[in-house]
């Protein structure tokens, strides 16, 4: 018997309990000549308060060894499909060219703040004064860094047969739809260590990651994506970990102090709006941007919103936690958003990275049927529409650029959920300046902190300033987005996307 | 009483997983979607390692859950020999 073996037969006498026990509470020290508040100066400023960190938990009680052994396993797999999916000529097998469309906006939409959750968990985890919650930071710092690299290398795979993807990290702070989820991150980075984690650990993750990765990636097999299923699968085996940190949280930070109620009370409310908002970008991708469909966006969030939201704020009552705010809104525009997003992007397909395309006639047969409320009443006589001018040759574009709601930063597109052919407008004026709104929530988390918002990054202001090059859109889109324009944008019809697809697979 | 739930990816162990699973949670109801199977219950759902042992024919660890899951929902309980979710009401 070697040294090895008999090490590991020495360490698995542990138990569970009481290996993350040794790794949480004797890895911490008194501080002796420092000032404990000066180590962790930002524990306090939020009005959180902490009575006793050794009453952190993390139920799966996972050790660096475990940690350590189990994702190099999960990056064993993983890389063994995207090598497999590489050689096979993977891209080939899609259903349509057009569903590539929907993975240009996950890399550039969604990839990059896998970064910044990256530095938002490594900068949180320094801030806190327990090990548990340390530690279960530095993981979570880890994972996310995993999944920004393993998602680049599986869609490099893409980059190398279609438009779009060559310069995600340059229009990451640059493109104007981008800025949607990159100033969501953007804000709970500037936030404080304690609202952070509400909002990415609890809010996103644990109330709303489920609606991104679930049903998109199970859309992604179903659509012949084998490089996308696994990344997604391989990111969401982090993410079951991660929920579970996120209600962990919740938990601890109700049961220390009743004090810390309203204040979790308030980020909940905040953070599950600006979520919802962000997530109007995956319910278009999953009501028109996957030729085959798994599940509508209204039924994904039926079966990941309420019913599962519905049960976790069940559990929650007890603490005095209710429903988010606006969560009855948002039940009404679940029948809207996607049909909504999607028309804003089609008119707009000339300045997007990606292409647009009018659902074909079984789609609209789709969409009819799974919004039988809505669709047929609302929206898809635009689309009758739409396809009457394309066939005239006069494909529609809008020539003017959006105006943005201040918060979310989301183009002016929602419209009010009792009169879906009003566009919902909300203005304040702050110190002599007028901002817009998308909606109520976006207004109130303004109104919360405007001293913050007032620095927002609008693209479509920084545009009309002059700041993103110009004079004209064609230029903006080029020279400072880096579009290869009239490759990367416009219309899937006649795109060089379409062109190499049918000579691939010998179509005229 | 709300659903508790978890999905695993359809792979070679998950499937001894759901087996298991099916046998401790009779009342349990498993949904195969595309690449992924769902198994959710009202109010409570175990996982034991004696029984995925049992299945898979070999030892298997508690944390090995991990490399197969998607998702899950409910208070999670976790020791050397199961997992389990469950909602408090």
């Amino acid at each position: 018997m070697n040294k090895n073996k008999v090490t590991t037969m020495a360490a698995k006498k542990l138990s569970l309990k009481e290996k993350y026990s040794l790794l949480t509470r004797d890895l911490d020290w008194e501080f002796s000549y420092q000032d404990r508040k000066d180590a962790f100066p930002m524990e306090e400023f939020e009005g959180i308060k902490i009575t006793d960190w050794s009453k952190w938990e993390d139920p799966f009680r996972l050790t660096m060894d475990a940690y350590w052994k189990y994702q190099a396993e999960k990056e064993k797999k993983l890389y063994a499909i995207l090598d497999a999916f590489a050689q096979n000529n993977g891209h080939l097998n899609v259903s349509d060219p057009r569903y590539v469309n929907a993975i240009k906006l996950f890399l550039t939409g969604i990839s990059p703040q896998e970064y910044q959750a990256h530095q938002g968990f490594a900068h949180i985890g320094r801030q806190y004064g327990g090990v548990g919650a340390r530690i279960a930071c530095q993981m979570q710092s880890i994972d996310e860094l995993r999944h920004v690299q393993t998602q680049v290398h599986a869609m490099s795979q893409f980059n190398k047969y279609f438009d779009g993807f060559q310069s995600w990290s340059n229009m990451q702070d640059r493109v104007w739809y981008l800025s949607v989820p990159t100033s969501f991150f953007h804000d709970a980075r500037s936030a404080g260590p304690f609202e952070f984690l509400v909002a990415i650990g609890f809010s996103f993750e644990y109330v709303l990651t489920n609606l991104l990765f679930v049903p998109f990636m199970s859309g992604a097999a179903y659509n012949g994506d084998m490089a996308t299923v696994t990344f997604g699968f391989s990111a969401q085996s982090d993410e079951a970990r991660h929920m579970t940190l996120g209600l962990e949280v919740i938990k601890f930070l109700l049961e220390q102090h009743e004090d810390n109620v309203p204040i979790v009370q308030k980020w909940i409310d905040k953070w599950f709006w600006r979520g919802t908002r962000l997530l109007t970008l995956v319910g278009m991708m999953m009501d028109y941007m996957l030729p085959n469909k798994v599940m509508s966006w209204k039924e994904a969030w039926e079966v990941y919103f309420e019913e599962a939201g519905g049960a976790l704020f069940k559990d929650l009552a007890r603490y005095g936690i209710t429903m988010p705010k606006y969560a009855a809104l948002v039940e009404k525009e679940k029948e809207h958003i996607s049909h909504q997003a999607w028309w804003t992007f089609y008119t707009h397909g000339h300045a997007t990275g990606f292409h647009t395309w009018i659902p074909t006639d079984e789609e609209l047969d789709w969409l009819s049927e799974k919004y039988p409320e809505t669709f047929d009443k609302y929206y898809r006589p635009r689309w009758e529409m739409a396809k009457k001018l394309e066939a005239e040759g006069k494909r529609f574009y809008t020539k003017a650029l959006p105006q943005l709601c201040t918060t979310c930063q989301i183009p002016m597109l929602f419209t009010e959920m009792d009169d879906p052919t009003q566009i919902a407008y909300r203005d304040t004026v702050y110190n002599g300046d007028r901002y817009h709104f998308c909606s109520d929530g976006c207004k109130d988390i303004f109104h919360d902190e405007p001293e913050k918002y007032v620095q927002s990054w609008l693209p479509v202001h920084q545009i009309l300033q002059g700041n993103c090059g110009g004079p004209g859109v064609e230029q903006v889109l080029s020279d400072y987005y880096h579009f290869n324009v009239g490759a990367d944008n416009m219309d899937m019809k006649g795109s060089p996307d379409e062109k190499r697809w049918k000579q691939w697979k010998g179509v005229a | 009483m709300s659903k508790v739930y978890l999905a695993l990816q359809d792979n070679d162990e998950a499937r001894y997983i759901v087996e298991a699973i099916e046998e401790d949670n009779p009342e349990s109801t498993i949904i195969h979607q595309p690449a992924m199977i769902r198994i959710e219950a009202e109010g409570y759902l175990v996982v034991k390692r004696e029984t995925v042992e049992e299945k898979m024919g070999r030892d298997w660890d508690m944390q090995e859950l991990h490399l197969s899951l998607i998702t899950l929902g409910g208070n999670v309980d976790e020791d050397d020999d199961q997992l389990s979710l469950s909602w408090n009401e």
